[in-house]
């Protein structure tokens, strides 16, 4: 099957991204920045999509933009922010931190130009009709081990997260 | 161009995957009419219905029978004055109906009507659903939280803490219901052919199983797929905040919970989004465990005759709804003021029958039952949703979230191990 | 416009993931700190699946990886900002210095 405008999509897509990490970045209400974020989470599912991937972007919109996000918010809504709200945004450094970004920039754009020949682009195209049955071969066969460490991670965070909030342990 | 319509037209796909952008618009369109009409009439069924399971009428004065109600209702809507409060914060209380609303109306683009008659076939069929539908809770969050008042925030809290809590044992009855694919075999308990060990996430692939495996998958290994069915019928409810589980929006406590700052146009646009997402939720409980678009006993009532038979079934419903209108028409009081409403309802009658009688015609016939047999099992779903909102009282909210962890959860895990367990030694 | 290659997704993972960087560098509030380090999360995510595309599935089963454990982090922390928060009323990362002298 042919993709539809590729193109289009990938800079509409890319474009929302990027505008929804600037707008993170800058508002002064933390619920307008969650919003951004969802937008640009939502923007990169469908970057996902565009790359062959429809499995981690299904896990994308479920985790991130269903779960952490709401977790996001609701700590917001826990968290007293009107007093935040009127403060300062931008700490005293600012203009160290964003020279040191811009020398991380920097050197992205230096490593890919240089380093444009290490990823010659194949033609490999992955077929997306058995993506998921061809992860979970991998995920429960060559990577199980990682697959439990993982799910013991969650356990561990689940029960740390609990024993934080409380109020009297 | 012309060749491009009509290129699609003898090909076997859905037209997303035949990538043919004219009839993917096309089926969107439809699509977007179709639940549009499903929502308003579900707006007129739940008060009549409710009204009658109370021994009243229900409205009887706008068309004939209430049936221009809803009509009524949405120019009501519509003509109300927008209050956004004070202290508010604009921009996200004008955009949570939206998210709410493009949630509940994006999870169609995977509903399968039949084997080709869905807007688009994903790989991930199943788990995009779960994941879009579960982008509502944001939208809930952020109208309680934009409406800067008590009761919309509670609200919003409770309702969004009880959606996750169910989303978690949704998820686990439909990864039982997911490992019967995997599990081939005819029949019941599956012992007849061997299993290939893959199965799908794609909807259309999962009813395409169970017509292979010539089994309901509500009915495969017999208790286990009923159970994962009753968990997940359960937990749809919940997700969805209706009766037994509407604490966050019931009227006698919390004043309407997260929409009670909302007026007008905004708030038909939650309701419109609630009955959406009933829809959807029913079409995935229809599509995984009762066996999509197939018609009632496939394999055991095969062959020609039987499949005329169940073919007639499409007219033989809507010359049924024509009758009870007609009937409705006899018992009119033979009052003069009463003569504008007994030709409306005759001539809704009329049309119906008209309708019935269209659904008979053999070119016709063929292509209706798909999408008959699928829209027939999703409309029982929602008659089972205002039954439940007549017939019992409501959870309060320690209760909900007990029976969402201590009772769904543990069930719906039991459910899964137990479905493996048999899957691998049958 | 040229097509679309692996190097135009790795651009914009790398402006995304500079963008965090200037979040956690440069905001006070802990809050809008943890969505920044999502969205360099997000722009590594990005890397790994573009690179997948020409190398086989493993990018996309470590992204996988990857979500999980962002997913068990932000938890943490906000578990750490509430527990915090109860104890100094305020959200600023200027005012954790409980350990100065």
């Amino acid at each position: 099957m042919q993709p539809v405008a590729t193109t289009f999509f990938f800079y509409l897509l890319s474009g929302l991204a990027i505008l929804g990490g600037a707008l993170v970045i800058t508002r002064r209400n933390p619920v307008h920045s969650a919003l951004a974020l969802i937008m640009t989470l939502l923007a990169q599912a469908g970057l996902y999509l565009m790359l062959y991937a429809p499995f981690v972007a299904g896990v994308q919109i479920i985790l991130y933009a269903g779960g952490i996000m709401v977790l996001f918010l609701f700590v917001i809504m826990l968290v007293n922010i009107e007093k935040a709200q009127k403060q300062e945004q931008f700490n005293k450094q600012w203009l160290v931190g964003i020279a040191a970004a811009a020398a991380l920039g920097v050197l992205f754009v230096l490593v890919y130009m240089k380093g444009k020949a290490l990823f010659p682009e194949r033609a490999l195209q992955l077929p997306e009709q058995s993506n998921t049955q061809e992860i979970a071969v991998l995920l429960y066969g060559q990577y199980m081990f990682a697959f439990e460490i993982a799910s013991l991670l969650l356990l561990v965070a689940i029960i740390g997260a609990v024993v934080m909030a409380k109020k009297r342990i | 161009m012309l060749d491009y319509i009509q290129g699609y037209l003898s090909s076997n796909l859905t037209p997303g995957q035949a990538g043919n952008v004219f009839w993917v618009t096309v089926y969107i369109l439809i699509v977007f009419g179709g639940i549009s009409v499903a929502v308003i009439a579900m707006n007129w069924l739940e008060r009549k219905a409710l009204a009658h399971f109370q021994v009243r009428l229900g409205p009887m004065r706008v068309g004939p029978h209430g049936l221009l109600q809803p009509i009524a209702d949405a120019i009501k809507l519509l003509t109300k004055e927008d209050i956004i409060p004070s202290g508010a914060d604009t921009f996200v209380f004008w955009i949570a109906p939206l998210i709410i609303l493009c949630a509940a109306f994006t999870v169609y683009i995977v509903v399968p009507f039949g084997p080709t008659h869905a807007i688009t076939d994903l790989n991930i069929g199943i788990l995009f659903m779960l994941g879009v539908a579960s982008l509502s809770v944001l939208g809930i969050v952020m109208a309680g939280w934009a409406s800067n008042s008590h009761y919309p925030l509670i609200g919003a809290l409770r309702s969004s803490a009880q959606m996750v809590s169910y989303e978690v044992a949704m998820g686990m009855a439909v990864v039982s219901a997911i490992l019967m694919t995997s599990l081939h075999g005819l029949g019941m308990y599956g012992v007849a052919a061997k299993s290939t060990g893959t199965g799908t996430l794609s909807m259309i692939e999962i009813v395409k199983m169970q017509q292979e495996q010539q089994v309901w998958f509500l009915f495969k290994f017999f208790p286990l797929g009923l159970i994962a069915f009753a968990i997940f019928a359960i937990a749809m409810v919940a997700e969805t905040n209706r009766a037994p589980f509407d604490l966050p929006e019931a009227e006698s406590e919390l004043t309407a919970g997260f929409h009670t700052e909302y007026s007008g146009l905004r708030w038909s646009l939650f309701m419109l989004g609630e009955y959406a997402a009933m829809i959807a939720v029913s079409s995935i409980a229809v599509t995984l465990w009762l066996g999509g678009w197939m018609r009632p006993f496939p394999h055991w009532l095969a062959g020609e005759t039987w499949d005329l038979v169940f073919s007639l079934f499409p007219g033989l419903t809507f010359l049924g709804l024509a009758a009870i209108a007609f009937i409705g028409v006899a018992r009119m009081p033979k009052h003069p003021y009463f003569k504008i409403q007994t030709a409306g309802l005759g001539g809704f009658g009329a049309v119906l029958g008209l309708i019935g009688v269209v659904l008979f015609v053999p070119l016709v016939r063929d292509r209706i039952q798909d999408i008959y047999w699928f829209a027939a099992k999703v409309a029982v779903f929602m008659y089972l949703y205002i039954w439940y909102r007549a017939t019992w009282p409501r959870y309060r909210f320690d209760q909900l979230m007990k029976v969402g962890w201590k009772v769904l959860l543990p069930i719906a895990i039991g459910v899964l191990i137990l479905t493996a367990i048999l899957g691998v030694v049958l | 416009m040229a097509p679309i290659t692996t190097l135009h997704y790795l651009v914009a993972a790398a402006a995304l993931f500079v963008l965090g960087v200037i979040g956690v560098l440069t905001r006070r509030n802990v809050v809008i700190i943890l969505m920044s380090i999502e969205l360099i999360l997000n722009a590594v995510n990005l890397n790994l699946v573009a690179f997948s595309r020409l190398y086989g599935l493993h990018g996309q089963i470590f992204s996988i990886f990857v979500i999980t454990d962002a997913a068990a982090e932000a938890a943490v922390g906000l578990g750490i900002l509430i527990a915090f928060f109860r104890n100094k009323e305020t959200v600023n990362v200027d005012e954790v210095d409980l350990l100065k002298w």
